[in-house]
């Protein structure tokens, strides 16, 4: 859970990537003014004294083992403490697999739909100027700042027995909720700021200016989009994919809500984890989790790099303009 | 071929970018967009490369109606102030796109793209960068890039927006001799924008000045230098000395002052006096219509500019002149002035 806290914030901060790069700036540019010599020879005036600075390292080393490191041993040990053969057998249970498969389609369906509708919000904010395109930004943002169980009930009050489509979905044999699309919408809902927000900077920055040179040069719209805007914000959107992936797998509150815990059929991974571990079933329960942790450190690794690759383009950008 | 420009007329919310403005560019012209920012002259170009649509008006190329195609179907060669290259393509890439994403009916094979961009790129002379990428090239150097892979798509018009707006000065110049000869070589109708009218005066045939969404003149650029139309065009081409003075029954006067000078014309009324600093003949105290003292001279190359304050109207109207050096001046020195060539403008406001 707290690593995935962790990625959601790591995702707004992503805005602010001028920002860092300007203070990163910073300290060289105070030692070119000038320090008076005297001073530079007696303490380096710009850090703090040794045991200071031994002393804020090691709070911050021993809160991130405590809160983060502590945890994910704990759940590969869990998972393990019965041998490993016990742990595959754990996978291998159709319950298990069953929430496996899950959880993949779900998210292979809202990656995919969130590709396509965050790379038109990005579209549309970035590039065009239109009445209410702040309102656009902020609504954009309320499936972070709603709690996720109030998400779920939202498809609930729509969907359910009792919701507003209710008795007409009934009357029609659609099932919407209990099932595979209403986990897919609640998951859709909860994930949508990821790839908007990931692209709506990058693309404000670019301008339109490029694709402006596109279409004078004869480009129809569609050869402008994937010749020229697709390649200048392809890592921006893979790691707006990416972060929406590990946030769609790992999905717990709106999904439950919405998923009615049917065993091998409406389970997610999150949601077994859970279950097995209400019964005392740890290994099983922890394997699982095994899993998920995995896919979080995978979506860090994976993450770093691509933020490096999105780094780089700035520099690019920034360097040789004279 | 010829671009004619109609009665346009383009608003953002109240403010008139463009009101009601006509242009006629004949075939192989060089013509210069002049004016300050927010003169409208951006807009223009983007209209008629179809970048932005008018609010009302017409736009002929080559007199077919080009409001009913769009920018890419107007085979119109546009070249962006901050160059707008692919960045994520190469040189040789940025060049061959134009060729690249015609229709499959049209397009070239390979070979002959390859060739066409080889040979624009050595009209560029730049081919030894074809495999660089954007990021590594200079700011002159991307700009011609720009140009070439404008040129790629061998357009019917060259369009240009403050081509040299983004670079420095000693590049600027060079930039601009060179894009006046290659003009020469190519002969494609073109049109560039600039705010800077040594540029404008330098490289265009033609220049139009424009202010507020107007055209205040279009003429070459000695006429526009020696006849400006209108004050603004005074005001903004060349250095000039404006003083206010009243024109009564075909007599001048600055301050009260009749000054020895023909109204030429002039209505009555509040006007102001334009006359060049270099346009300033310089004499002995007591000759010549105005008279002055020498606060300041500075002398470089081949002028003296002084700094004089007007006797009358209480030492107040400081003027800048610029003399030859054949008669040094000395500060604190009565010299009398009169106007070799002057205009007389009724004043706006």
């Amino acid at each position: 859970m707290s690593l995935q806290t962790s990625l959601i914030s790591r995702a707004s901060a992503l805005p602010k990537y001028a920002a860092t790069t300007d203070l990163a700036i910073t300290p060289p540019a105070r030692e070119a003014a000038g320090r008076p010599r005297a001073a530079a020879a007696s303490r380096d005036l710009r850090s703090e004294p040794g045991p200071v600075r031994f002393i804020i390292i090691a709070l911050a080393v021993s809160f991130l083992t405590i809160f983060v490191v502590l945890p994910l041993v704990v759940v590969f040990a869990s998972a393990f403490s019965k041998g490993i053969i016990a742990y595959f057998a754990a996978l291998a249970e159709p319950e298990a697999l069953s929430a496996i498969k899950l959880t993949l389609l779900v998210a292979a369906i809202s990656v995919a739909l969130n590709l396509v509708f965050g790379v038109i919000a990005a579209w549309a904010i970035a590039k065009f100027e239109f009445r209410g395109k702040t309102f656009l930004i902020t609504l954009i943002d309320l499936p972070f700042s709603v709690s996720p169980v109030i998400s779920g009930l939202v498809f609930v009050l729509l969907f359910g027995a009792q919701g507003y489509f209710g008795t007409w979905l009934q009357a029609r044999d659609i099932h919407i909720l209990f099932a595979v699309p209403g986990i897919a919408l609640a998951t859709i809902f909860v994930t949508f700021p990821f790839v908007a927000r990931s692209l709506i900077p990058l693309m404000q920055e670019q301008g339109t200016q490029e694709e402006e040179a596109a279409i004078s040069l004869g480009a129809s719209g569609l050869q402008t989009f994937f010749r020229v805007t697709l390649p200048n914000i392809k890592w921006g959107l893979l790691y707006g994919v990416l972060l929406c992936n590990a946030r769609a797998m790992g999905e717990f509150g709106a999904v439950s809500v919405v998923s009615g815990h049917i065993r091998g059929e409406t389970n997610t991974m999150p949601l077994l984890v859970e279950i097995l571990y209400n019964e005392y079933q740890f290994v099983a329960s922890f394997a699982i989790a095994s899993l998920l942790a995995m896919l979080a450190l995978i979506t860090l690794v994976v993450k770093t790099v691509l933020e490096q690759r999105l780094d780089e383009g700035q520099t690019r950008d920034d360097s040789g303009d004279h | 071929m010829t671009i004619e420009v109609k009665s346009i007329v383009k608003k953002f919310g109240a403010f008139a970018a463009l009101d009601n403005v006509d242009l006629k560019v004949g075939k192989g012209e060089l013509l210069a967009l002049l004016g300050p920012s927010g003169s409208g002259k951006t807009t223009l170009l983007r209209i008629i490369a179809g970048l932005d649509w008018p609010d009302a008006g017409e736009v002929r190329i080559d007199g077919e109606d080009a409001l009913g195609h769009g920018a890419s179907e107007r085979h119109v060669g546009f070249v962006f102030q901050h160059y707008a290259l692919f960045r994520h393509m190469t040189v040789f890439e940025n060049v061959a796109f134009g060729l690249r994403v015609q229709p499959r009916a049209i397009r070239k094979d390979e070979a002959t793209i390859r060739a066409r961009v080889k040979e624009l790129l050595d009209l560029v002379q730049l081919d030894w960068l074809a495999s660089r990428y954007p990021s590594q090239l200079s700011g002159g150097q991307r700009q011609r890039i720009a140009l070439a892979r404008a040129l790629a798509i061998e357009p019917r018009i060259l369009l240009l927006d403050e081509p040299f707006g983004a670079l420095d000065a000693k590049v600027r110049k060079e930039l601009r001799q060179w894009l006046r000869s290659l003009h020469s070589e190519i002969h494609v109708t073109s049109i560039f924008v600039t705010h800077d009218q040594e540029e404008a005066l330098e490289v265009a045939n033609r220049v139009v000045v424009m202010d507020k969404g107007h055209i205040e003149q279009i003429g070459t650029p000695g006429d526009v230098y020696d006849n400006p139309a209108t004050a603004f065009v005074h005001g903004f081409i060349g250095e000039s000395i404006v003083l206010p003075v009243e024109v009564a029954g075909g007599s001048v006067r600055l301050g009260g002052q009749p000054l020895n000078i023909a109204a030429d014309g002039a209505a009555s009324g509040a006007s102001k006096l334009f006359v060049r600093r270099h346009d300033m003949q310089i004499g002995p105290a007591g000759t010549g219509s105005l008279e002055g003292a020498v606060r300041h001279v500075r002398s470089f190359g081949p002028i003296q500019r002084a700094e004089i304050a007007l006797s009358g109207g209480e030492g107040k109207t400081v003027i800048e002149i610029d003399a030859p050096r054949d008669r040094e001046l000395q500060a604190g020195e009565i010299i009398g002035l009169q106007p070799r060539r002057y205009r007389i403008f009724a004043a706006q406001d």
